[in-house]
């Protein structure tokens, strides 16, 4: 058993502020990602939960016991630094079997448990080289065995997989979302990386500033995104967002006007969007496709082909640009006029403080 | 030695002799002449009260000098000297080192106070030691030691060899904290928070992690030291004058007495040859063990 509770915890430098009140429920046995974009604090948060960084203000629980004041060793966690921090003097046994000797185990304990790590992690050909003579995955791979040597409550990850290499980027993430089905571990996982995010979390955790913008499932952020941020941050190539005005009520939700004269109807609740305001529509780029009888006409301005997918930058009334996402390679060309579709339920509306109004039918796979 | 990469064009051999040579030239007679002038001389009866008593010696002058008990208290004085200033700038630096590398407030005045002694010319630091610190009527010592009702040591009668160590450990221990200061600051943090989540407290930190990472550069302050520490001559002339009796003669004292207070030019060419000798030894040991070290 291993849950986190952090309630209103706050961090400080001098006068500024870099945690501003921070609320989270971490459930046994979860695999929760921190994202957000450089500077938001994510890696603050996590040295916090570590021990790294003192505690401002707020709590920290760990199963119910509260912290702040236990020092890093002695939390029960274990870390995973983005330079893996090996030891560059010792063997990877060694490396692996550090936290052990410090804590007084014997040497079959110690010898049990590499051995039992080592299997798990497929090092046990590289025990007695040292880190400078592993390869990059290796050495992550190392640095994670130091970690599960300790059975730790709580596993943090601090953006373990930057350095390596795209390839080898793709494979360990299938590995730590194997590890963790195998150790049934709670875990911390901090990344501005949202395919990471999106393929591994149970629950991401948005930061922006120093502050929570959303917590949720993975496809409920990608679905249901709370706010502007969120749903410009999640999802690649990004939501198209335009600014437009609400024409009107309609039984299936609000009509807004588009840019160049058309109307298409979002499915969203309506009491926040009386007719005449300003409010931003959301597409994502997958919702556009080329149709004659589209809403949205445009110029397509410029074509990226990634064969499977055909990104298509349309330049539309009122100087907007808005990105479709084709499927295949589709015959679409640079300087061409083209009229766009857009799916509805994959609409999203946005009221002038940047809300999102709320879908009247949920996703069916973000519960 | 690399080879030119560039590889010469066939017909056209490149030959870099006429480049090389003059360097080579200097440098040889620079160092050969001297050698082969001071082994000469250590074979010769040369001695300048006498300019009558002439001729080859042969080993006489070596046979005159291992039989004589000061050659063996200087190299003792010598061993001990080098060893103990090693000792303690070694271990003085590197605690400071690890000090100096916290922060606290007046942290880089801190620094620069303890990396002057350095700046300090050895005869100039000799007089201070001398006449300030160590005098047990006028030096800061002595006025302690009778503040406190303490008789006031005379420190170069007492322990003249201890005085001495204690002056070129002051001079070279900012050398040894300047070296391992830059070494401390550039290991990795995360290191070291990796050993604090390990459970490492700060005394495990610093034998585990921060020790092995300063292995290289205590090599390095150990070698350069090393060089130095043998040739220490101007705080002995300064304070002690090789005294009282032998007790502070070393190697390099003990042959300027022979040749410029005892005018026997061939007595102290012997000595200079013995020198020679024990510095290649220690420098066959020390480029050793340090060049594997280096490599890892």
């Amino acid at each position: 058993m291993a849950t986190l509770r952090l309630r209103g915890l706050r961090k400080s430098y001098g006068t500024t502020e870099i945690i501003k009140g921070v609320d989270l429920d971490i459930a046994d046995r979860e695999f929760a990602v921190f994202v957000g974009p450089s500077g938001c604090g994510k890696s603050t948060l996590l040295r916090m939960i570590a021990g790294l960084e003192e505690i401002t203000d707020g709590d920290l629980f760990i199963d119910g016991t509260r912290i702040n004041d236990v020092g890093p060793a002695d939390r029960g966690l274990a870390m995973v630094f983005q330079s893996y921090a090996l030891y560059p003097h010792m063997s990877v046994r060694d490396n692996m079997a550090f936290a052990l000797k410090l804590a007084g185990a014997s040497k079959a304990e110690r010898a049990a448990k590499v051995a039992e790590a080592s299997r798990i992690l497929q090092l046990d050909a590289y025990l007695d080289r040292k880190p400078k003579d592993l390869s990059g995955g290796q050495r992550q791979r190392v640095a994670i065995g130091r970690a599960i040597v300790r059975h730790p409550k709580i596993f943090l990850f601090d953006e373990p997989l930057s350095n390596l290499d795209a390839a080898l980027r793709g494979q360990m993430r299938i590995e730590l979302a194997r590890l963790h089905r195998d150790l049934k571990a709670t875990m911390i996982y901090v990344t501005h990386d949202q395919v990471e995010a999106m393929t591994m979390a149970d629950k991401i955790v948005v930061l922006q500033a120093g502050r929570i913008e959303q917590v949720g499932s993975p496809l409920e952020l990608y679905h249901h995104p709370a706010n502007l941020f969120v749903a410009g941050f999640i999802g690649s190539p990004r939501m198209n967002l335009l600014p437009v005005r609400a024409t009107g009520a309609d039984p299936a939700g609000v009509r807004v006007a588009l840019p160049g004269g058309g109307e298409v109807v979002v499915p969203v609740d309506g009491t926040r969007a009386a007719p005449g305001t300003g409010v931003t529509l959301g597409i994502r780029p997958e919702a556009l496709k080329p149709g004659s009888d589209g809403a949205l006409a445009g110029e397509v301005s410029h074509v990226e082909r990634l064969g499977g997918l055909t990104l298509a930058h349309v330049a539309v009334a009122d100087g907007a640009t808005v990105v479709a996402q084709i499927e295949g390679s589709a015959p679409v060309r640079t300087g061409e006029a083209i009229r766009l579709t857009i799916d509805p339920s994959a609409t999203h509306l946005f009221d002038g403080d940047g809300r999102a109004l709320p879908h009247r039918s949920r996703h069916p796979l973000a519960a | 030695m690399s080879t030119p990469t560039t590889a010469p064009a066939k017909g056209r051999r490149f030959n870099g002799l006429p480049f090389i040579g003059p360097s080579v030239t200097v440098l040889l007679i620079w160092m050969i002449v001297p050698l082969v002038m001071t082994v000469w001389f250590s074979l010769q009866r040369y001695n300048l009260l006498d300019p009558t008593v002439t001729g080859f010696a042969g080993l006489d002058n070596y046979e005159f000098l291992v039989t004589d008990p000061d050659f063996w208290a200087s190299l003792t004085n010598t061993l001990v000297l080098v060893g103990a200033v090693l000792i303690i700038t070694v271990v003085g630096g590197t605690l400071l080192a690890v000090l100096f590398d916290q922060p606290f407030p007046g942290r880089n005045i801190a620094r620069l106070f303890a990396i002057a002694p350095f700046f300090v010319m050895p005869t100039v630091a000799a007089l201070i030691w001398k006449n300030l610190m160590m005098h047990p009527i006028y030096g800061v010592f002595g006025a302690v030691a009778r503040a406190l009702g303490l008789p006031a040591i005379d420190w170069f009668a007492e322990y003249p060899l201890l005085s001495v160590i204690l002056i070129v450990s002051w001079e070279w221990l900012p050398f040894a904290l300047l070296i391992l200061l830059t070494a401390v600051q550039s290991l990795d943090r995360e290191q070291l928070e990796a050993a604090r989540m390990d459970g490492a407290g700060a005394v495990a930190q610093f034998v585990y992690i921060v020790l092995p990472h300063l292995s290289r550069a205590i090599s390095v302050v150990v070698m350069i030291e090393t060089i130095f520490l043998l040739t220490v001559f101007a705080e002995i002339y300064v304070t002690t004058a090789g005294g009282p009796g032998n007790a502070t003669t070393n190697l390099a004292f003990l042959i300027y007495a022979r040749a410029l207070l005892q005018y026997d030019v061939g007595g102290a060419s012997a000595g200079g040859v013995v020198a020679i000798v024990l510095a290649n030894i220690v420098a066959f040991f020390l480029v050793r063990t340090i060049a594997r070290r280096l490599e890892v």
